[in-house]
């Protein structure tokens, strides 16, 4: 074993935080097995051998959005055939689904609208909470936030509280792509700033609210701007403590118009999840996205320090339409067996990772 | 056990049928991965990766065997039941032969007519027009079904074949070598002890094979291994098997239903292959099963060869499984995860480095 591999062994085993050149060596080993080693024991101090799902529906409640960041092969424009608003009784419909599927959680993101008001977000969490109040919404990405806050002419925390009297129970980490300048300026230019999406972000936390963090990988970025990414995540995550889990997510490329993209392989996907779980300390969960990741991955990962499979995610639009090949959901069933023959044992959570079941 | 099993390999001896078992069923999966690299890293030093341009062609996908693992096989009287004649095959073969391909991969259903004059017919006019490729074909229960419509004996048939231009024979039909289970999921197949009948007949007679193995339907994990071992003792004999292949069962459109293995199980058992089949050169991680993401991440499990690139491919695409891959895609995989890609022919001689 090589001098890296022994000096980070130390680290974690004194629980020392790796540094971002250690991490950048990590990128740029090609051993696999020793970094998935690695990541598995700082999983396996914080989590045991828990491995978390939970029974959650995805509402994409409009794919409209006035952002035309090309990475996404979801936005559509008001004027395109193929672009759709969902009414709130389709929403009702929707959550009324989940709640006969047994789900304890509505995960909602949508385009930025150019025209519905406010108040339609504000409508949907009630429509959502009426069906069930037991149902927790997680919903809205700092992007969708900080768009509120311009549409209504209020603050982001104004927004915030109005969202949460409405109904909202905690925010997924979307819109965090590569939290670096030159990297949005090319992927998404009209989106909001990564300064800007930590700010929202440590405002949501202060409001009492937890969410999770993303980072899109695999488009244009280096590994120098992945670890940028999540050094940021790390200090905002030891000012508030407010994520929940990291998730990295697996740029598909088909439909979008990224130049020469090839999309993520598996050795690179593998090896994102495994050192975000040894340079995030602070973060209790690392995630795969199956959607994104494929099954297959996302189940050899839980032997790479990831300790969530995300949820049944019933009727998911946006990784689909980039040509993600994975189902559009899976049954508890097959989740819970999956983890089983990873040697790990199967929790149902809810959104806030409070244990309903072991299996 | 772990720490026994480490020792015996680091001292290059075989492992036996337990603690192959528990590495397939206790192991964890990280390590069991370590040993197998190992033992990879120490038979091909040169770090390379090795793939093949090829071809699938499926003559026929009538079948008397109708087992119940396969969703490609139809009667002979089904609306979408075919026979392909030579024209059309010439056309496959020369489309092969235009994207440079070397091996020709036919394998059809147990036709319930097709005599060996068809065989060698075709055998020979493809070796006629197209010398540079290799007629990599048949499998063992197609040998034994045309030996039966043609009153030869087995031994015959083959001798046959080889001299008409097969020159050497994919390891399909194995499934599981372990007659309970085929008895579950292929009760028209041939036993284990004729599919190694076959593969020893063809290896005396100086053709190389290849083996496969399918798992993830109705086997135990013990007849995983004794699969394995099954083939170690073939090759002890022979020393005809240039590689071997597992894959996993792929349930869509299928009699037989069920769930597909998941990504560890795959792993796992190619790890235990790469371990316990210390006497066979290569070994194949599947893409067309698996997918690129998987495949590349097999390449630290054991796998040292990518197989074809599968111009065409019809038996594990009616299973609802349809990867594809262009020989670009795959010297990039391989690039990626930090290897050199190489082109070799069906025998592992290698034409071309990436």
């Amino acid at each position: 074993m090589s001098n890296l591999f022994q000096e980070l062994q130390e680290k974690i085993s004194n629980n020392q935080r790796i540094s971002d050149a250690d991490a950048l060596a990590l990128f740029a080993s090609n051993d696999l097995l020793a970094i998935g080693t690695l990541a598995a024991e700082v999983n396996q101090k914080k989590n045991g051998d828990r491995v978390y799902f939970n029974v959650n529906r995805h509402i994409n409640y409009t794919n409209i959005c006035v952002n035309q960041c090309i990475f996404c092969a979801f936005a559509k424009l008001e004027k395109d055939d193929d672009g759709y608003t969902l009414a709130l009784d389709d929403i009702r419909e929707k959550a009324e689904e989940a709640v006969a599927a047994g789900a304890t959680e509505i995960h909602s993101v949508g385009g930025l609208h150019p025209r519905l008001p406010f108040s339609f977000y504000l409508d949907m969490l009630r429509t959502i909470k009426a069906v069930s109040s037991q149902l927790h919404i997680k919903a809205f990405t700092a992007v969708e936030i900080d768009y509120f806050s311009k549409i209504s002419k209020t603050s982001v925390s104004e927004v915030i509280s109005a969202l949460q009297e409405a109904g909202l129970g905690s925010m997924p980490g979307g819109g965090a792509e590569i939290l670096d300048k030159k990297v949005r300026d090319k992927i998404c230019p009209e989106k909001i700033s990564g300064e800007r999406w930590l700010e929202v972000i440590e405002q949501v936390h202060n409001a009492g609210l937890k969410s999770n963090a993303t980072m899109l990988f695999g488009h244009v970025e280096n590994y120098a701007d992945r670890v940028d990414h999540m050094r940021r995540l790390r200090e905002l995550q030891d000012r508030t403590g407010g994520f929940q889990s990291f998730i990295p997510l697996a740029f598909q490329p088909d439909n979008t118009r990224v130049p020469g993209a090839t999309g993520v392989g598996g050795v690179d996907a593998l090896k994102t999840l495994a050192i975000s779980r040894i340079y995030l300390d602070n973060f209790q969960h690392v995630k795969a996205y199956w959607v994104m990741l494929g099954m297959k991955i996302a189940q050899t990962s839980l032997c790479f320090g990831v300790n969530d499979l995300d949820g049944t995610v019933i009727e998911e639009q946006i990784g689909h339409d980039a040509g993600a090949d994975s189902p559009q959901e899976i049954g508890k069933d097959r989740i819970i067996n999956l983890i089983r023959k990873a040697g790990k044992t199967p929790v149902e959570r809810d959104t806030l990772y409070n244990e309903l079941r072991v299996y | 056990m772990f720490a026994q099993i480490e020792t015996k390999l680091a001292m290059q001896q075989p492992i036996n049928r337990e603690e192959a078992l528990w590495l397939l069923t206790e192991g964890e999966l990280l390590q069991v991965g370590r040993l197998a690299d190992a033992i990879r890293q120490k038979k091909h030093p040169e770090n390379r990766v090795t793939f093949v341009v090829d071809r699938n062609v499926n003559y026929s996908n009538i079948c008397e065997s109708q087992c119940k693992f396969c969703a490609f096989y139809r009667s002979v009287d089904a609306n979408d039941a075919y026979l392909l004649d030579y024209e059309t095959i010439f056309a496959k073969v020369q489309e092969l032969v235009d994207n440079d391909g070397t091996q020709l991969l036919m394998q059809g259903g147990l036709h319930p007519t097709l005599k060996i004059d068809w065989f060698e017919d075709l055998f020979r006019q493809l070796s006629e027009h197209f010398p540079q490729v290799q007629i990599h074909s048949l499998s063992p229960a197609e040998v034994i079904q045309i030996a039966k419509l043609s009153g030869l004996t087995m031994q015959e048939c083959l001798k046959r074949l080889q001299a008409s231009g097969l020159a050497s024979v994919p390891g399909g039909g194995a499934e599981i070598l372990v007659d309970e289970v085929r008895q579950m999921i292929s009760p028209n197949k041939i036993g284990w002890k004729q599919w190694a009948w076959v593969m020893e007949e063809a290896h005396h007679l100086g053709m190389r094979t290849t083996a496969t193995m399918m798992f993830g339907s109705k086997e135990k994990p013990e007849d995983i291994i004794e699969h394995l071992f099954r083939i170690r003792e073939i090759q002890e004999r022979t020393g005809g098997f240039t590689a071997f292949i597992p894959w996993s069962y792929q349930p869509d459109n299928t009699e037989l239903g069920g769930e597909s293995a998941g990504g560890i199980e795959y792993l796992k058992v190619l790890a235990v292959s790469r371990i316990v089949l210390d006497n066979i050169e290569n070994i194949q991680a599947s893409w067309v099963t698996q997918g690129s993401r998987m495949a590349q991440v097999a390449l630290f499990f054991g796998g040292n060869d990518l197989g074809g690139t599968m111009l065409e491919e019809n038996v594990v695409a009616a299973a609802g499984c349809s990867f594809r891959m262009s020989q670009d895609d795959i010297i990039e995989l391989v690039h990626s995860a930090g290897f050199t890609p190489a082109r070799r022919t069906t025998e592992y001689q290698v034409l071309k480095e990436y």
